[in-house]
């Protein structure tokens, strides 16, 4: 069943001063628990905007986002609790999470959500002794004050800050960005993991498509706030003349194995993703 | 949510008002502003408050932004007026239950009101119209004569530049990390206000991290394009007093004469 549902999504800036932005176009997609979904568009796309429609930080101008079934700002005026609870089952880690730590130890600000959301302390501890598990996080560091650590071990700390809450659906805004490439392979892996073994929800919004190919079962195309394409991910990276359009472009691999099926080996499968899959197709014409 | 606010807004322009040398503009804002203090009868009031909106046709931003800046204030306008009009003596106007309003009384707050409101359209007109680069200039140059007491005026202007220059950044940082905390289930709107100000700390910490990033990155960026103070520094821009500037001298100087010409002749009348 559908998990979470946006209807005629709308969203629109009003500056202040000048004509107001059309951030978000008339959006309609269904997603399904337990999906990894890819988020892709160019810079100004919406990508961020709707990231923030899923969790009730901003207020559709019209149009609807459903939480199993339910408007997520049904009676958001008799009811504020409301909102605030939706955003305990959807978790979103911003771009910089590393920005928002601000407890004087790290475990205390892994702490922050789950306490938020009302838990007794040994639940607390519980989720995130889980939530650290899961990023990997060494757990002799977690009296230390976060402002001591690393780039990225407070990247670490603070998507531990939403994991923590053990969200149903988790939306991460460009969370691999200014890492290194081990640091991003393994949170990229860390991330996938917790979505197998909790079948999670995941949103993925990133600008490598190298990693939203690998990862995504489906995958979202936004463009000036349209939706341009929702389709598996073979399907989205077999269209590289919109993709193109839309200033993106397909993962190298995908116009390598394009490229080769024209040219040299007409008869090569070229619907692959990775460059694993790559592999496997190639060995078949050696 | 946080960046509607108009005050210190700077609106890029071509009008007369904008074209004024930065200095002579700075001048000539101080001596209106202590005009409107010399205004002590109605007459005097008007004449000023008619100046003032001439000034402001002149400059040609929009009237609606001078009004977005007077709602911030617009409190203290009538907290100060209201409690004006209780704190004089005079011959009664008139009675409200047991509140007595005097002629004194009402007339003060009347002022006290109208002072406020010109002492913002003046400023406004000011920041409006002036780009925080050429005021900070302007200022340095006024500034100058200080440095006889060995006060370093180019770093005082760098700092207010600097200052200005971040103001919209960290506004914008602001709601960033508001929304964070909120995503992590922060409750700021409810509560009572003990509960409230403790809500401020996950925003507030992250916030002052990020100024001294920001600081430092700035300084090293200063400093990597070798930038050691004022001294022996040149400027991009000479400012040049024109004909334009004399005219505005001008102007201000006759707002100034006429508005005391009209408290002597509400002396004389009086008489």
């Amino acid at each position: 069943m559908s998990q979470i549902e946006v209807k005629d999504l709308t969203y629109v800036y009003s500056t202040g001063a000048g004509t107001p932005k059309r951030a978000l176009n008339c959006i309609n997609l269904t997603i399904k628990k337990g999906e990894f979904i890819g988020l892709i568009g160019p810079t100004g796309s919406g990508k961020s905007t709707f990231a923030k429609q899923l969790n009730a930080l901003l207020k559709p101008t019209s149009g609807a986002v459903l939480l199993d079934g339910v408007d997520i700002w049904r009676n958001s005026q008799t009811n504020p609790e409301f909102a605030r609870g939706v955003r305990f089952k959807v978790g979103l880690v911003f771009q910089y999470p590393e920005y928002q730590l601000f407890e004087d130890t790290i475990y205390n600000d892994i702490a922050f959500g789950p306490k938020n959301m009302g838990l007794c302390d040994a639940d607390v501890k519980e989720k995130v002794l889980a939530a650290c598990k899961f990023v990997n996080l060494d757990l002799n560091l977690l009296q230390k004050s976060p402002f001591n650590l690393s780039g990225g071990e407070k990247r670490k700390v603070a998507i531990a800050g939403v994991l923590s809450m053990d969200p149903e659906v988790l939306v991460l805004d460009e969370p691999t960005v200014g890492l290194d490439p081990c640091a991003r392979e393994s949170l990229l892996e860390q991330l996938y993991r917790y979505h197998k073994e909790k079948d999670k929800t995941i949103i993925l919004i990133s600008h490598r498509m190298e990693d939203i190919a690998k990862y995504s079962d489906r995958v979202i195309v936004l463009s000036n706030g349209n939706l341009v394409m929702f389709d598996s991910a073979g399907n989205v990276f077999g269209c590289d003349k919109i993709l193109n359009e839309a200033g993106l472009k397909v993962p190298q691999i995908c116009s390598i194995m394009t490229k080769l099926k024209a040219g040299a080996i007409p008869d090569l499968n070229d619907k692959v993703l990775t460059v694993d899959g790559a592999v496997t197709e190639l060995l078949k014409f050696v | 949510m946080l960046s509607n606010i108009a005050l210190g807004r700077f609106f890029p322009g071509n009008s007369l008002v904008h074209r004024l040398d930065p200095r002579v503009k700075i001048v000539l804002v101080v001596v209106l502003l202590v005009t409107v203090f010399w205004a002590n009868n109605y007459l005097a009031l008007l004449t000023n408050l008619a100046a003032i909106f001439v000034f402001m046709a002149f400059a040609k931003v929009s009237f609606k932004n001078y009004f977005k800046n007077m709602k911030v204030i617009l409190f203290i306008v009538v907290f100060t007026s209201v409690l004006n009009i209780f704190y004089a003596k005079g011959p009664l106007l008139f009675k409200i239950g047991p509140v007595a309003i005097t002629k004194g009384g009402f007339d003060n707050s009347v002022f006290v009101a109208c002072r406020l409101v010109m002492l913002i359209l003046i400023s406004s007109l000011l920041t409006f119209t002036t780009s925080p680069t050429d005021l900070t200039d302007a200022l340095e140059r006024i500034l100058k004569p200080l440095s006889v007491f060995k006060i370093k005026t180019h770093e005082l202007a760098m700092m207010m530049a600097i200052a200005l220059r971040f103001i919209p950044t960290l506004l914008e940082e602001t709601d960033k990390i508001i929304d964070a905390q909120k995503a992590r289930g922060a409750d700021m709107e409810s509560g009572n206000a003990l509960k409230r100000i403790k809500a401020l700390v996950p925003i507030l910490v992250p916030l002052l991290v990020a100024s001294f990033r920001r600081a430092f990155d700035l300084a090293l960026a200063m400093e990597c394009r070798c930038y050691n103070g004022g001294d022996g520094r040149t400027k991009m821009k000479v400012l040049h007093i024109c004909s334009n500037d004399v005219l505005a001298i001008f102007a201000v100087v006759a707002v100034f004469l006429l508005v005391l010409w009209s408290n002597f002749w509400a002396l004389a009348v009086h008489l």
